[in-house]
């Protein structure tokens, strides 16, 4: 991220808060995101006016309203569209998309897909509450099979899409997740995000309680967040458990759930966030069930390594254009090659 | 006006006159559309006034020899003005039986037939469907015609044994023969495409020769053989003095689009996605890297759009082009546009619908798209071209109005303009107006940031994200008035819903009043047009003033708002007759703004109108005044 700071006015998390009354359901996780984002802010070294966030339509989308940063509401599933205009546009300012589920993986899918390829430097919060809360409570791209809601009365019968894997196949340059209910993490998250010089996108899950209560408390729960979750770090080994006991080790390419009491701490997987094999084979850890076992859900940063911007690529090849071809008069191009004169 | 001298060396007599329209016709690889636009151009340079059609099937390369194959290239040159590519043709150049049988009926009894021999053996006869046993060049089949059948494909590969070349290769320079003669014919140089070959080959010499060396024999060929008795000679056209161009309509639409960002100061961003006709306006922009313009190829219309909404609100000319599919899916965006109050323009060169229609072929038939396809009360400026070079104009004042009026504005062209072309008198640089872009940098300290509160046109400030203190959101829900703060309350709405509408209508102030473009104002009937048809109404209204009728032409570029005094021109008539290429729609929306009892005239053929037809129909409603 090269967005200069122009001052050295040190800000804090309440400038970031606009005056609009923030409207969500009491209880939303939504809350706890629109804290960690402006609780990060004033230590990204970004000037103030030069934060832009871009959201669809959705209750996540209506976080632009309650940042006192520039913003777009815009349209249904479009935010990726727009901020890819706005960072070609001017890749001075500091992007930011605001998603949902269903904004981004269903009516946005694929605009999200072509973002993620083209790989802008921009920041994707997707906030994931599996359920279509605004139109109160249908079924989403995310939600499980079996699902009830008022469109599935007998169940849902699709197949959700795995967000981080998705986006890994789209070749997102950055894969993380993180969650409502786990303030600091999201903090180091969003902060990796920014750091990040390419596509980054944030899988947030986030509670809806009055549509889809308690979706992620597995992960976030002090009896079973040891055993369902696992935190991924750069350089340290993939351990999870009650008492950190377990770890995965990857046998050829399939991995395995080990405990190390049992078996040493001999060949565990230790987590490589450049290595995008394992980083495809992580983000599967998803499933309830994965190569014959119950996996934990990594959090974390899954995958990371920067490859050029786009809008890098589009102002290099203009500038490459511009040493090899002076810039054409207007008068020229309003002659062309061919002229003749009637007198 | 005819003259004609002998030539002695071979008895060739000279013909000179005032028009004539040749169409180029053949399969789909033939080459028609380069021979016919090597062809104009020599014209051009040589300062005939002309107008040309291409006129091309959808498929790339449909089965060889078949009638969904033809690719045909038309152009009127002349020494006098010309309006249209003309109804009928003097010349039809016919690489096979499958050209023959498409273009035949629109040429002119009398007409001259250049048939490419081998084009019409049996295979090609089939393919092209002609009865058993009939051969159309043969036993007097075309007795009303003037018939020169040539073994181009024959004398192409003759001139090119030596060559070196493959078969393929040899085969491909045919078009190069065809292009020779007819220069030979119509008494033109070779220089140019000479220069042109020589330019596009430079990698190639081995194909450069071979191409000039075709079209040399060519045009040897109507020097030296007996069957070519006369040459025609097309006398420059006394057209008004300056300096000219040839000109497309997409090409004037991309070159106006750099113009209005230079003159406005404000860099150029092109977000579209590929669609046919509009798709040379993208592949002609993205050329200007070196001048800093930015093209964005998107994933899909929306994203076109979307992406250019993302350009202008932080401070681009922003602009996406398209055609009538692509137009139906950015229309949610166009709706969010008209609330956040931004610039934009689009670029709709319009084509045969509904759904994928005739992709090649032209129509009018998304002016009330234009007008009223948006969810919501959502008034768009609608600006239309009326010729090739006037793309260059209306494009630059649908950017302009754009700019300052803080809205988004749509540009129709359609595929009848945007592919043909005709000379342009260009403007010197200078004499293009400024664009006023105008940001909102800074307020006083005890002043409160105002993101909706207007001028005395009803236009807001256009605040870049990235200036220091202002900001502030914006948003597709409805807003408080000023504030820009996301409001329901219900008076509030109707207020910003008139607002914005009193804001398009104020435009009007700014746009030029009607006047007829030929014919006076109290006529007993006055021809109505807008867009593409400009050309074939001057023609056909200046023929019947010409035979003494009481007509008139008024033609619209301005549809909304509509110019003030459009209502009152109109009453002045005893008849308003409105030609479109739809079946009403300017009409309808006439009919409806000013209560006058105008008559429509459609044809939704993917054709323009002739100029006969035209006249045919202003006589008839004259008769029933």
């Amino acid at each position: 991220m090269e967005t200069i700071a122009t001052e050295n006015i040190k800000l804090n998390p309440k400038d970031f808060a606009s005056d609009m009354d923030v409207k969500w359901c009491p209880g939303c996780g939504d809350y706890s995101i629109l804290k960690q984002v402006q609780t990060v802010f004033p230590d990204l070294g970004v000037a103030k006016e030069n934060f832009v966030f871009i959201s669809g339509i959705g209750c996540s989308s209506r976080f632009t309203y309650y940042m006192d940063t520039y913003g777009m509401h815009s349209i249904h599933g479009r935010a990726a569209a727009i901020a890819s205009g706005v960072k070609a546009a001017n890749p001075e300012l500091s992007v930011w998309i605001v998603s949902g589920d269903g904004d981004a993986m269903s009516i946005g899918g694929n605009h999200f897909i072509h973002l993620m390829r083209k790989n802008f430097d921009v920041n994707y919060l997707m906030f994931n509450n599996q359920i279509y809360s605004l139109t109160k409570g249908q079924y989403s791209p995310t939600s499980e099979k079996g699902k009830i809601t008022k469109t599935s009365p007998y169940g849902s019968i699709e197949e959700p899409f795995n967000p981080s894997e998705l986006a890994l196949g789209a070749k997102a340059s950055f894969v993380a997740r993180t969650q409502d209910r786990d303030p600091k993490h999201m903090q180091m998250i969003l902060k990796r995000a920014h750091q990040h010089k390419g596509t980054s996108f944030v899988e947030v899950y986030q509670n809806c309680p009055v549509f889809n209560d308690g979706a992620f408390f597995a992960f976030s729960d002090k009896e079973t967040k040891k055993e369902e979750a696992i935190f991924l770090e750069h350089g340290k080994p993939l351990v999870f458990g009650q008492n950190d006991e377990k770890a995965i080790r990857l046998d050829g390419l399939q991995p395995v759930i080990v405990d190390m009491h049992k078996e040493g701490v001999n060949d565990l997987w230790v987590h490589d966030e450049k290595d995008k094999t394992k980083a495809n084979i992580i983000s599967r850890f998803f499933d309830s069930e994965f190569n014959g076992a119950h996996f934990p859900r990594p959090f974390g940063v899954i995958y990371a390594d920067e490859r050029p911007t786009y809008e890098d690529k589009m102002v290099g090849q203009i500038e490459e254009v511009k040493i090899k071809k002076s810039k054409t008069p207007l008068g020229k191009i309003l002659s062309g090659d061919k002229t003749w004169t009637i007198l | 006006m005819e003259t004609i001298e002998k030539n002695l060396e071979k008895n060739t007599a000279v013909k000179e006159v005032d028009k004539i329209v040749v169409r180029f016709s053949g399969d789909s690889g033939d080459g028609m559309q380069l021979t016919g636009m090597q062809f104009t151009d020599t014209a051009a340079l040589l300062g005939n006034d002309l107008s040309t059609f291409p006129d091309f099937p959808s498929e790339i390369r449909a089965p060889i020899g078949t009638v969904a194959g033809v690719s045909g290239f038309q152009v009127h040159f002349g020494s006098t003005e010309i309006y249209t590519p003309g109804d009928q043709y003097d010349v039809l150049v016919a690489m096979n039986a499958a050209a023959l049988k498409v273009d035949l009926p629109r040429l002119k009894h009398g007409g001259i037939i250049i048939a490419n021999a081998q084009g019409f053996d049996i295979k090609n006869l089939k393919l092209a469907n002609y009865p058993d046993g009939l051969n159309p060049l043969e036993n007097g089949y075309l007795g009303n015609y003037i018939v020169h059948k040539v073994d181009i494909t024959k004398l192409t590969k003759e001139c090119l044994i030596d060559s070196g070349l493959g078969m393929k290769e040899v085969e491909r320079s045919k078009n190069m023969f065809v292009l020779g003669l007819l220069f030979w014919m119509f008494d033109k140089p070779l220089d140019y495409t000479i220069k042109f070959i020589n330019e596009k080959f430079s990698k190639k010499p081995q194909i450069a020769e071979a191409n000039i060396k075709t079209l040399q024999a060519g045009w040897n060929y109507g020097e030296n053989t007996e069957i070519f008795t006369t040459q025609f000679k097309v006398a420059p056209a006394k057209l008004p003095s300056g300096t000219y161009r040839n000109i497309t309509g997409n090409q004037a639409t991309a070159i106006g689009l750099i113009a209005a960002s230079q003159k406005s100061d404000l860099p150029l961003f092109i977000g579209s996605y590929p669609i046919t006709p509009a798709t040379d306006i993208l592949q002609e922009l993205s050329k200007y890297k070196n001048n800093g313009v930015k093209t964005f190829q998107a994933e899909d219309e929306i994203a076109g759009v979307c992406s250019a909404i993302g350009a202008s609100y932080v401070g681009n000319l922003a602009v996406t082009t398209t055609s009538g599919p692509g137009m139906a899916l950015k229309t949610e965006a166009l709706g969010l546009m008209t609330i956040l109050e931004l610039p934009l323009v689009v670029v709709n060169v319009q084509r045969g619908g509904p759904s994928t229609g005739l992709p090649t072929k032209t129509e009018q038939a998304d002016l009330l798209m234009a007008m009223h396809g948006r969810h919501g009360e959502a008034p768009i400026p609608i600006l239309a071209a009326t010729s090739p070079s006037d793309c260059f104009e209306t494009v630059f004042e649908a950017c302009k109005i754009a700019v300052e009026h803080m809205t988004p504005v749509i540009f129709l062209s359609d595929g009848y303009i945007a592919n043909g072309s005709e000379p342009w008198r260009f403007p010197n640089e200078d004499a293009i107006p400024r664009i006023d872009a105008k940001f909102l940098s800074a307020i006083q300290k005890e002043e409160t940031l105002l993101p909706y509160k207007r001028d005395e046109n009803f236009v807001r400030p256009w605040i870049k994200p990235g200036t220091k203190n202002l900001e502030h959101r914006i948003g597709g829900l409805e807003k408080q008035n000023e504030t820009g703060n996301v409001s329901y309350d219900p008076i509030n709405h109707e207020t910003m819903v008139r607002l914005r509408a009193a804001k398009v209508k104020k435009i009007e102030d700014s746009i030029p009043l009607l006047t007829t473009d030929s014919g006076n104002e109290n006529a007993k009937l006055v021809v109505l047009g807008w867009g593409s048809t400009y050309g074939s109404i001057k023609t056909a209204v200046k023929e019947l003033l010409n035979e003494g009728y009481d007509v008139a032409h008024v033609h619209l570029k301005y549809i909304n708002p509509f110019p003030k005094n459009l209502g009152g021109l109109l009453h002045g008539f005893d008849r308003v007759l409105i030609p479109e290429m739809n079946s009403g729609q300017l009409l309808q929306l006439v009919r409806a703004k000013y209560l006058v009892p105008a008559i429509g005239y459609s044809k939704v053929q993917g054709l323009p109108f002739t100029t006969l037809e035209l006249k045919e129909k202003i006589l008839e409603t004259l008769k029933a005044i």
